[in-house]
């Protein structure tokens, strides 16, 4: 088991005359992974992100990154973090090259064109390196705020929203950088709104609501234990009751009769093999049916249910 | 240690901002000063007698300089710090492994050279209307240095408490620039009736505009000691002022 590269404990923050934004989170990190923090807005993920960031004082707890201490060797951690923050934040007036060599200055490092001219290839921005940012479509504006943030060759990065307000082709465009930084071995905590994309991307998954973490979980795991399978066979003939071939599934009879639903598996494909196995059932008893709609439930599903269990 | 890269990384980039803005930077304090020379020191200035043996032309140029210098580098220094919080673009500034010392030293020391090379300017404006000489040139370039760094330090605070653009220009121009004018300037404290020389004396502008024109010319209303004393102490007590503010976050971290 590799070292947590972020271990957070008993964190909390209390802005004055509100409520608690962050209240007693523990949250580890694992080196090379992409871990996604999902929560509603409000629920503390920006908080969150901002007080291991420094952007953010906290009002108790302890955040350590690469085993620095972060109140103490802030120097050293901050250094290996990088952040893209939600809005765009950048001087527009600033072209790209030269806000990506800054923010390499920044960190402490020696200049390196080699290594922007890099960066700026990768993320597709090499053509508008001489180009005012303002210039640029909001898209592009979003990949300068990743470069800057990738200038300083982080180990750990924070990707607050990374596709907020991005059209479906560029989101994508998205997932495939964020891939190839995590091919480069950077560990990478993105928040969210679009649960399809933690779906797509994730290992890990942290469900955040009103400052609480509610769970932690490895993706695949999460939809293993609470992802269901979902199917409706329409029978050519109503039943009264439900024939004894079936009664080992998780099954009833609905709109009248007419419909037979399932309701069970695990998120692994068990459902759908149960599904499977009660159509060759209604066979053998000699039930006709008309049609199968089959849904496996999604982490969108999963996070819905959460957040409305913990209301 | 890499702290001087980031402070060289902040410097630099400030300084590209001013010469973005250089023609307005540069032309707006170059044609006011060439405006103050030709109504205080031609028109008016041809019926002044000399003070303290100096031709009024030449007697006002600290006090043209001072001016210039307040408001530029006091301006300069808490927009570069407040377009950030503005912008939101500070976020990088606070999350990037920099200190105090390396970020005062990057933004104050720009705002510090923005304003010697516009008192460079004035200078040069200044000898096409008069001629003059400087008495002490290395501790008026001293002084001028203090100042700014004074000035500086006091625009970045301005910068982190102002939460608008009001607040931002209210400072500047409600107070700075009015104690300005009334810190002798365009005449000596001795020129003033009583009981308005000794109340002048709680302007602390007084001291500063005084201890430049004692470096240009020998002579000035307070001894050169006490102004230097003054400026080295409000220096220090923006040093303390920013210090505060960095330890506590105030108006900088949530």
């Amino acid at each position: 088991m590799l070292e947590p590269i972020l271990e957070i404990a008993g964190l909390s923050k209390v802005y004055p005359g509100s409520l608690k934004a962050l209240d007693d989170i523990d949250l580890t990190i694992r080196p090379g992974e992409i871990f996604a923090l999902l929560g509603p807005n409000g629920a503390g993920k920006t908080t969150l992100i901002g007080a291991v960031c420094g952007l953010v004082r906290p009002s108790s707890g302890r955040i350590s990154a690469f085993g620095y201490d972060l109140a103490r060797d802030w120097r050293k951690a901050r250094a290996r973090i990088g952040l893209v923050p939600q809005e765009l934040a950048t001087d527009m007036f600033e072209p790209v090259e030269r806000a990506v060599a800054h923010s390499r200055g920044l960190f402490g490092l020696a200049p390196d064109p080699a290594r922007i001219e890099e960066i700026l290839r990768s993320l597709s921005l090499w053509d508008k390196r001489g180009e005012r940012i303002m210039a640029l479509s909001g898209g592009m504006k979003r990949r300068v705020l990743i470069a800057k943030a990738l200038a300083h060759e982080p180990d750990l990065l924070f990707l607050d929203e990374p596709t907020a307000g991005v059209d479906v082709e560029l989101r994508k465009g998205m997932w495939a950088i964020i891939e190839t930084m995590r091919a480069r071995g950077v560990t990478i905590i993105l928040t969210t709104h679009y649960i399809e994309e933690a779906e797509e991307m994730a290992d890990r998954v942290g469900i955040i609501r009103k400052g609480k973490i509610i769970m932690v979980d490895d993706k695949d795991a999460m939809m293993a234990r609470l992802g269901r399978t979902e199917a409706h066979i329409t029978l050519a003939q109503p039943l009264t009751e439900l024939p004894p071939a079936l009664a080992a599934y998780p099954v009833e009879l609905e709109a009248g009769g007419t419909s037979l639903c399932y309701r069970g598996g695990d998120g692994t494909g068990k459902g759908k093999g149960e599904v499977a196995a009660i159509t060759k059932a209604l066979i053998g008893a000699g039930i006709d049916y008309t049609g199968i709609d089959v849904r496996e439930s999604s982490l969108e599903d999963i996070f819905v249910s959460l957040l409305g269990e913990d209301a | 240690m890499t702290g001087w890269r980031s402070t060289w990384s902040i410097y630099t980039r400030e300084l590209m901002r001013f010469l973005r803005t250089a023609f307005q930077s540069v032309l707006a304090p170059v044609l006011t000063t060439a405006l103050y020379f030709i109504v205080f020191g031609a028109a008016i200035g041809g019926r002044m007698p000399d003070l303290g043996g100096v031709e009024y032309g030449a007697f006002i140029i600290p006090g043209l300089l001072m001016l210039t210098l307040l408001g530029e580098t006091t301006s300069n220094s808490s927009f570069g710090i407040y377009m950030p919080r503005f912008t939101g673009t500070i976020y990088e500034l606070l999350s990037a492994p920099v200190g105090v010392a390396e970020t005062l030293i990057g933004f104050v020391g720009a705002a510090m050279t923005k304003s010697l090379i516009l008192a460079a300017i004035i200078l040069l404006t200044a000898r096409l209307f008069v001629d003059y000489s400087i008495a002490h040139p290395f501790l008026a370039v001293i002084y001028i240095m203090l100042v700014a760094a004074a000035f500086s330090l006091f625009g970045f605070i301005l910068g982190i408490w102002a939460d608008n653009f009001e607040k931002l220009g209210i400072i500047p121009m409600l107070f700075l620039t009015p104690l300005t004018f009334l810190g002798g300037t365009f005449y000596s404290i001795d020129m003033l009736p009583k009981p308005w020389d000794t109340i002048a004396l709680f302007n602390p502008i007084v001291y500063l505009v005084s201890g430049l024109r004692w470096t240009f010319y020998g002579s000035s209303d307070v001894d050169i000691g006490i102004s230097f004393g003054i400026t080295l102490g409000f220096l220090a007590l923006c040093v303390a002022v920013i210090a505060f503010i960095f330890k506590t976050g105030w108006r900088l971290r949530a």
